[in-house]
């Protein structure tokens, strides 16, 4: 779209964009260029002689069992994340919607989970989920469950669930919101004159009038799961027990920081990006089709 | 009317159980952090303010290291570290998306749809996925443990821009036609038309984009190892270590409340603007 009333300078446009491409070519472009560059090299252990090895790497990655660990632990950490905070965030947000007192207070008390960092969000479940001095921790295991998300897997990746998606329902919650209000009024009187229950009235009119935010909220809370749940891993158990909790993104961070396979990491990173664009680009293709029809 | 009076009593039921698991956690850190390490450490600890509330506070703002929790700076440091990522990276991204939105709304020139796409694609590259060699660039260009280094590769904005070109795309022709006849050169007509218009939407940007600085992990946990530079999310994390019941947890409970007391003030004192922002943002 172009407008047509428009300046004719011939220089100054570039020099307008000059800074952000310069920091999207040096710190974007040229680091993907590096690591799909870097995904299809070995070095060898001394960093001598480095060695072109097409698509080897990504074989080893993918054939990996602890890589196949890691997508397995990934794949349960975002379906539990989206199903608790969208569920949860899809109620709240209906139930704020029926012009009840004091909506305006409950939306502030509400919202601001959001600003906690993910890392100060599992500092805050580890002192409530602490074996020996946390609330619940303490609670679980007088009833008799050994709980001990160091020592026991299960318990761990429940922490991490729990410590991710409480942050994530405010999000949530805000875009269910939003999307309720863009509802005309007028629909949804319609459907009451028309007989239909509130039960109905959800399920057949509002949900489905709700779908294009419900599509992108699922794509948002995939990116949230696989990527910055990151700091609620490292803060809680770094990976652990034994890789029960390490995920497509902490196994990159590891293997490239701690271990220092280049090859290995960047092979990692070219497959994460892939996921980032199938999804992006679903997401496009979605909205496009909405806007059309 | 009874049935929507007991409606609504649900209603506020599901909302405030909602808000009570949103709050719980903070309000037990809080409670936490006015008691002493040995109260908290035997398991002790009731639900009720301690007497120490001062002492641990003040504690953690001017050290942060206990009996247990070492290496790490204090904690006014580390959000001074945190307030300065925070304002540096929401004022860079803004600035720097708003003037090539400028160009790429208001300009035609040779190759403008292809710049325009190739910030857009940026959308795509989140800085999870290029972590090794966007540090190795990094590391060349000797920006390891620099301010720099911390906010400069965080400042592009494929988002920002995006926003900023759709609410310059709303602008009338009639306005650029009517500065252009009064004599005003693009730069003029960008300081005292377009960016005044502009204010609602930095403001509602500002708030989003100082939360994501503020809240950075995986990018200050690899450019900074020097304690001084230690944001405040890092430094929690550094100070919990392996969490052991007898670590001083007085101290990092405190400093979790302070960590995340700044943006959580923001989103609630801006909250119609946070909202609004929000949403705009991610259509």
């Amino acid at each position: 779209m172009t407008r047509r009333a428009i300046f004719d300078n011939k220089l100054l446009p570039y020099a307008l964009l000059a800074p952000q491409l310069a920091v999207t070519l040096v710190f974007f472009f040229w680091p993907v260029g590096q690591a799909i560059v870097q995904s299809m090299l070995r070095q060898d252990p001394f960093g001598l002689r480095t060695t072109f090895v097409w698509f080897e790497n990504f074989v080893y990655v993918l054939s990996n069992p602890f890589y196949l660990n890691a997508l397995r632990n990934t794949l349960v950490l975002s379906a539990a994340v989206i199903f608790l905070a969208m569920s949860t965030g899809l109620l709240l947000a209906v139930t704020a919607d029926k012009g009840i007192r004091g909506r305006s207070i409950y939306t502030t008390l509400l919202v601001w989970p959001y600003a906690v960092a993910p890392a100060v969000a599992a500092s805050l479940w580890l002192f409530i989920f602490h074996p020996t001095i946390g609330i619940f921790g303490r609670f679980l295991v007088r009833i008799g469950i050994p709980w001990d998300y160091t020592l026991n897997g299960t318990h761990a990746i429940l922490l991490v669930m729990l410590a991710a998606s409480w942050k994530q329902i405010s999000y949530n919650f805000i875009f269910f919101l939003a999307g309720l209000q863009s509802i005309p009024k007028s629909v949804i009187e319609a459907a009451s004159v028309d007989g239909a229950g509130s039960r109905q009235r959800f399920w057949k009119v509002l949900f489905p009038l709700l779908a294009p935010t419900t599509f992108f909220l699922l794509v948002v809370n995939v990116i949230y799961a696989f990527f910055d749940t990151f700091g609620v891993i490292h803060a809680l158990t770094r990976g652990g027990p034994g890789k029960a909790t390490e995920t497509l993104i902490y196994k990159v961070w590891v293997d490239g920081v701690v271990n220092l396979d280049l090859g290995g990491s960047s092979a990692q990173s070219v497959v994460l990006l892939l996921v980032v664009v199938t999804l992006t680009a679903l997401q496009f293709r979605y909205i496009e089709r909405r806007v059309h029809y | 009317m009874a049935a929507m009076k007991s409606g609504n009593w649900i209603a506020h039921l599901i909302l405030i159980l909602g808000v009570a698991v949103f709050a719980f956690p903070v309000f037990v850190a809080l409670i936490g952090s006015t008691h002493d390490a040995g109260t908290i450490a035997r398991g002790e600890m009731p639900l009720r303010l301690g007497p120490h509330a001062v002492d641990n506070y003040r504690h953690a703002w001017a050290s942060a290291e206990g009996e247990r929790v070492k290496g790490v700076g204090p904690v006014g440091r580390m959000m001074l570290n945190s307030l300065a990522m925070g304002l540096v990276i929401a004022a860079g991204k803004i600035a720097i998306s708003v003037i090539s939105a400028f160009a790429v709304a208001f300009f035609a020139f040779p190759l403008r749809m292809f710049f325009f796409w190739m910030i857009f694609v940026t959308l795509m590259l989140p800085v999870e996925v290029r972590i090794i060699p966007t540090y190795k660039v990094v590391s060349d260009l000797g920006m390891i443990n620099t301010f720099t280094g911390l906010t400069v590769p965080l400042i592009a904005s494929a988002t920002a821009t995006l926003i900023f070109r759709q609410f310059f795309l709303t602008i009338p022709d009639e306005l650029v036609e009517a500065a252009k006849i009064d004599g005003a050169g693009p730069m003029r007509f960008f300081w005292s038309i377009l960016l005044p218009l502009t204010t609602t939407t930095i403001a509602a940007l500002s708030v989003i984009l100082f939360i994501y600085g503020w809240n950075q992990y995986l990018w200050p946990l690899l450019i900074t190892t020097q304690r001084d530079m230690n944001t405040i999310v890092i430094g929690i994390t550094k100070m919990i270590g392996a969490s052991d019941a007898q670590t001083d947890w007085q101290l990092i409970l405190a400093t979790s409340v302070l960590a995340m007391l700044p943006p959580v003030a923001l989103v609630v004192a801006m909250q119609r603007w946070f909202v609004k922002g929000l949403v705009e943002t991610e259509k």
